[in-house]
């Protein structure tokens, strides 16, 4: 449905027939984009339908001459070069992966490239100015001298978009914004999208999170395996997240989650009493007397904003892998384990797939199939000799089962999309065989058919018989995914509803506010 | 093109590696009128490198894990004293001197391995410390003296496989030497092929295995006639086969065990690495554990071969080595790289200087030619990173571990300038 009926409205961007290929692979085939002046045009698909490649051929990522077809910008064909000159034409694009240098001020990082010069030396003053202004349009009250690393993401991504403002963008692109934010910040970022409308700036959003674009998108455009499959109209067609869906998948999803039976047996992982200080600040203590239980067969959820300390409590109970003065006590089976090393920790059962893949999770050099063994190499060698031909077998037949897709178990796992590599990290941990699995943001970035299908693997584990964490800061999930919640704040469990009784409201409560039950 | 790449699996940058060493050999062997291919000059070339081969072997293994290390020239030249000292004034038998050698390697690895590991403080210091220090040592030690080293621990530095049977015309052992690499090459890719397609896997086609069969034994058989008839007394050279030795088990351990496996995890993704359970202090500890004891070799190896150790010997072999690996096409980041890549990287270098040597290219004008083939290297391994390419040498080790076998492969060596140099200081 890419022929779109003129409209009255001027259109500032059209991307007609784009065509990139990769060796080997064809990104995008004949994509057609339409944007009109002054609106927020979101573009939705599944993880590996060519939304970044398609914006990165946009911004001169990927110059002209690499890919076939036009771009017609502001009524004129464009040959962006890369990225300074569609910068330089009003276009900016703000990556998922913050491109901000942490030691510097903010002030710095503003206007990085782009310095204010007098007489041949940078005006300081004048920046800072600059910089005062530019955050207060964008609604962020912090000093311009404060270095990046010590503000939040949301903070960060602010910082951005006032660093766009700066270039006076005109079309300003935003890669999954708020993957890694938390629902307040998010909501002000959506805010500040919706103000930047008013001002005449046209936003183009890339966002797995539905809720957001049905809340905050005037079209979509879906993009399915490297083509372009429609473009909506949200108000007009009255869009909702199952028609978005819909088109995204090429199907109706009947259930976001699959159907599942519990099969909940009796404790087998216990965690009492758990303190753990930060590893750099003196007398912080990240994580404050916890207690929780993990039964078999059980998915329980963790809930809590970002900086709650979840990811930290899961760190440290796994093999200590994170903070320092750790104190309280685990068990297993009702018997005491002593861990000091995640090597212990793999050993007893536990696993950790970590929330953030690609530095915590993978290493990006990797194939598939040494990703895989990379956690349990000894079920596969002897006399620490790695047999191969084993791993290769192993490595094949996760890849059946999670159905990863892939050409071969030798391709590198960097070259694969964020739901197949989730898969091959999963891969990686369900090999390890463990008792109790640990997820940590186990569906972040990664789009709506690989969360069914990785919901769907979750709730094998636990029919086997494993215990399941899953943190997540999207609450729908850990709604539909768990068999109960422990909501933690500030360190602090501060509650722990069972699914019947949890909502939205009610744990976000939990969330937001110190201790009422245990 | 096509059909060359096939034989090579497809790498392009592995088949320039390649590529250029074949290249640069048949270019000096024309240039040099047939003087680069003589029993006697390659024989020179593999007594003159051997030692930087086998720092090279220690250091890929080291960048790999993400460091770096720049005292192996001073710690060879402290442990090289050292033995000589104690052979001399206690004197030990030539055995013992070695293993006292190599365990002083293995306590200086130690203690820069305690450093880097444990306190965690960046290699490049660490090691920049034990290259003053250990340079100390040698000359405080040795007092600046030269002191020689008995005939029969010249043995591992100047020998040659002895003679042995029926008198063949050849040197006998590096006949046989010759028949079994090849044998194994042939073995080994028949059985690597066999079980890829027992499982299913992508198999070469057949005339791809046999060509490049064909081409690979003939290197070695060819080797093996030049090592085979060389002057009288001369053979198959004694480092040749240390060396040969070592890249064997080197390119077994980094490829197929489990520490092995854990050097590259460390250097690829360390905080990925620990959280799958890999002990990364103790990693990183082995590794430089064993570069200090392989330097240690590589001291005693040209201490025997130079018939005494003095104060200068090992000046400048760290950037020796690191060239080797870096043209061998590790990554500076770490994560990248193997032994083989490495072995060839040094050939390079080494048939390089000889080539020039012979042509009577100058001291001067050869250190400017080295620079610009580094950079060049590197540069287009950068260059086809940039272009999506998985230029990563690391594929050299699937088509090529196994086939290198216990033979070399490539019919060249060097006597470094380096050597010279330090003769001369």
């Amino acid at each position: 449905m890419t022929s779109l009926d003129t409209h009255s409205d001027p259109v500032i961007l059209e991307m007609r027939t784009i065509t990139k290929e990769f060796p080997g692979v064809k990104a995008l085939a004949d994509v057609n984009l339409r944007v009109k002046a002054g609106e927020i045009h979101a573009i939705c698909g599944e993880n590996g339908a060519g939304k970044s490649t398609l914006m990165k051929v946009l911004s001169g990522v990927y110059p002209y001459g690499s890919y076939t077809g036009d771009i017609v910008y502001q009524a004129e064909v464009q040959q962006f070069k890369d990225i300074r000159a569609s910068e330089h034409a009003g276009i900016v694009i703000i990556h998922q992966e913050l491109a901000l240098i942490p030691e510097l001020s903010i002030t710095e990082n503003i206007f990085l490239g782009n310095e204010p010069v007098k007489r041949g030396v940078i005006d300081w003053a004048e920046a800072r100015t600059r910089t005062r202004e530019l955050l207060a349009r964008v609604g962020l009250r912090e000093d311009p001298e404060t270095p990046v690393k010590e503000i939040g993401v949301g903070k960060q991504q602010l910082v951005e978009i006032a660093k766009a403002l700066n270039k006076s963008v005109k079309l300003l692109i935003l890669d999954e914004p708020t993957a890694a934010l938390n629902e307040s910040d998010s909501q002000h970022l959506l805010d500040l999208i919706l103000g930047l409308k008013g001002r005449g700036i046209t936003s183009i959003i890339i966002s797995h999170k539905l809720n957001e674009i049905e809340q905050i998108a005037d079209s979509i455009t879906i993009i399915r395996d490297g083509k372009s499959i429609e473009t909506l109209d949200v108000k007009a067609d009255g869009v909702d997240e199952d028609r978005i869906i819909k088109g995204m998948v090429g199907r109706t999803l009947e259930s976001r989650f699959p159907d599942h039976e519990p099969k909940i047996g009796e404790v087998l992982f216990e965690v009492k009493n758990w303190t753990v200080g930060h590893p750099q600040v003196q007398d912080r203590m990240v994580c404050k007397g916890s207690n929780f239980f993990v039964r078999r067969g059980e998915i329980v959820g963790f809930a809590g904003l970002m900086g709650a300390g979840r990811t930290e409590l899961a760190r440290s109970v796994f093999g200590r892998s994170y903070g320092r003065f750790i104190t309280g006590s685990i068990y297993k089976n009702g018997k005491e384990l002593h861990l000091k090393n995640v090597k212990q920790a793999i050993d007893a059962g536990l696993g950790y797939v970590t929330e953030d893949r690609k530095s915590l999770g993978l290493n990006l050099l990797d194939d598939i199939k040494t990703t895989t063994v990379s956690a349990a190499l000894h079920k596969i060698s002897k006399h620490f000799v790695v047999d191969t031909n084993k791993e290769f077998t192993v490595a094949e037949q996760y890849r059946k089962s999670l159905r990863t897709k892939t050409p071969s178990v030798e391709e590198g796992v960097a070259k694969l999309s964020g739901g197949n590599q989730q898969k091959v990290v999963l891969a990686k941990w369900m090999f390890t065989d463990p008792d109790l699995l640990i997820l940590d943001e186990p569906t972040r970035g990664i789009d709506v058919g690989a969360k069914y299908e990785i919901y769907g693997i979750i709730q094998q584990l636990a029919n086997q018989g494993k215990a399941v964490i899953v943190i997540s800061s999207e609450l729908p999930e850990l709604l539909g995914l768990s068999d109960r919640i422990y909501t933690i704040f500030e360190g602090a469990i501060t509650g722990v509803v069972d699914k019947d009784d949890a909502s939205q409201e009610s744990l976000m409560k939990l969330m937001t506010s110190a201790r009422k039950t245990a | 093109m096509n059909a060359l790449k096939k034989l090579f699996g497809g790498n392009t940058r592995q088949f320039g590696m390649i590529f250029a060493l074949v290249a640069l050999i048949v270019f000096f062997q024309f240039a040099t009128e047939g003087r680069t291919l003589t029993p006697g000059n390659v024989i020179n070339l593999f007594n003159g490198n051997s030692y930087i081969l086998i720092l090279a072997i220690g250091m890929v293994l080291v960048i790999i894990a993400g460091h770096i290390d720049l005292s192996v020239g001073s710690v060879a030249a402290f442990v090289g004293v050292t033995v000589a000292l104690a052979i001399r004034d206690w004197g030990i038998p030539w055995y013992l001197g070695i293993l006292l050698g190599l365990a002083l390697g293995a306590l200086i690895g130690a203690w820069q391995g305690f450093w880097t590991a444990y306190v965690g403080i960046p290699a490049f210091i660490v090691t920049l410390a034990g290259m003053l220090l250990f340079r100390g040592f040698n000359q405080f030690v040795g007092k600046s003296n030269t002191i020689p080293v008995p005939a029969d621990f010249q043995y591992i530095g100047s020998g040659y496989l002895p003679e042995v049977g029926p008198n063949t015309g050849f040197n006998n052992l590096t006949l046989l030497l010759g028949l079994l690499g090849v044998a194994f090459v042939v073995f080994s890719e028949l059985r690597a092929r066999r079980t890829a397609k027992a499982l299913g896997a992508e198999v070469p086609e057949g005339w791809v295995v046999v060509t490049k069969l064909v081409l690979v034994c003939g290197a070695i058989l060819y080797a093996t006639y030049l090592f085979a008839t060389g002057r009288p007394g001369t053979s198959f050279p004694i480092p040749g086969l240390i060396l040969a030795v070592l890249v064997l088990i080197y390119g077994f351990i980094s490829s197929k065990t489990v520490v092995g496996r854990h050097v590259y995890a460390v250097g690829g993704n360390r905080h990925a690495a620990e959280l799958s359970g890999v002990q990364s202090k103790k990693v990183n500890f082995l590794v430089m554990m064993n570069m200090a004891i392989l330097a240690g070799l590589a001291g005693m190896i040209f201490v025997g071969r130079s018939t005494a150790s003095g104060p200068f010997d090992g000046v400048g072999w760290e950037l020796d080595a690191i060239a080797a690996v870096f043209i061998g096409g590790a990554a500076v980041t770490g994560g990248v790289g193997t032994v083989i890549g490495s072995i060839v990287g040094g050939l390079v270098m080494a048939v390089l200087n000889n080539g020039l040597q012979l042509l009577g290219v100058g001291a001067d004008l050869t250190q400017i030619i080295k620079g610009l083939v580094l950079l060049i290297a590197v540069a287009f391994d950068v260059y086809n990173k940039s272009q999506g390419k998985r230029s990563i040498i690391g594929m050299l080790t699937q088509s090529f571990n196994r086939p290198t076998g216990g033979t070399p492969l490539q019919p060249d060596e060097v006597t470094s300038t380096k050597e010279t140099i330090s003769r001369e200081a």
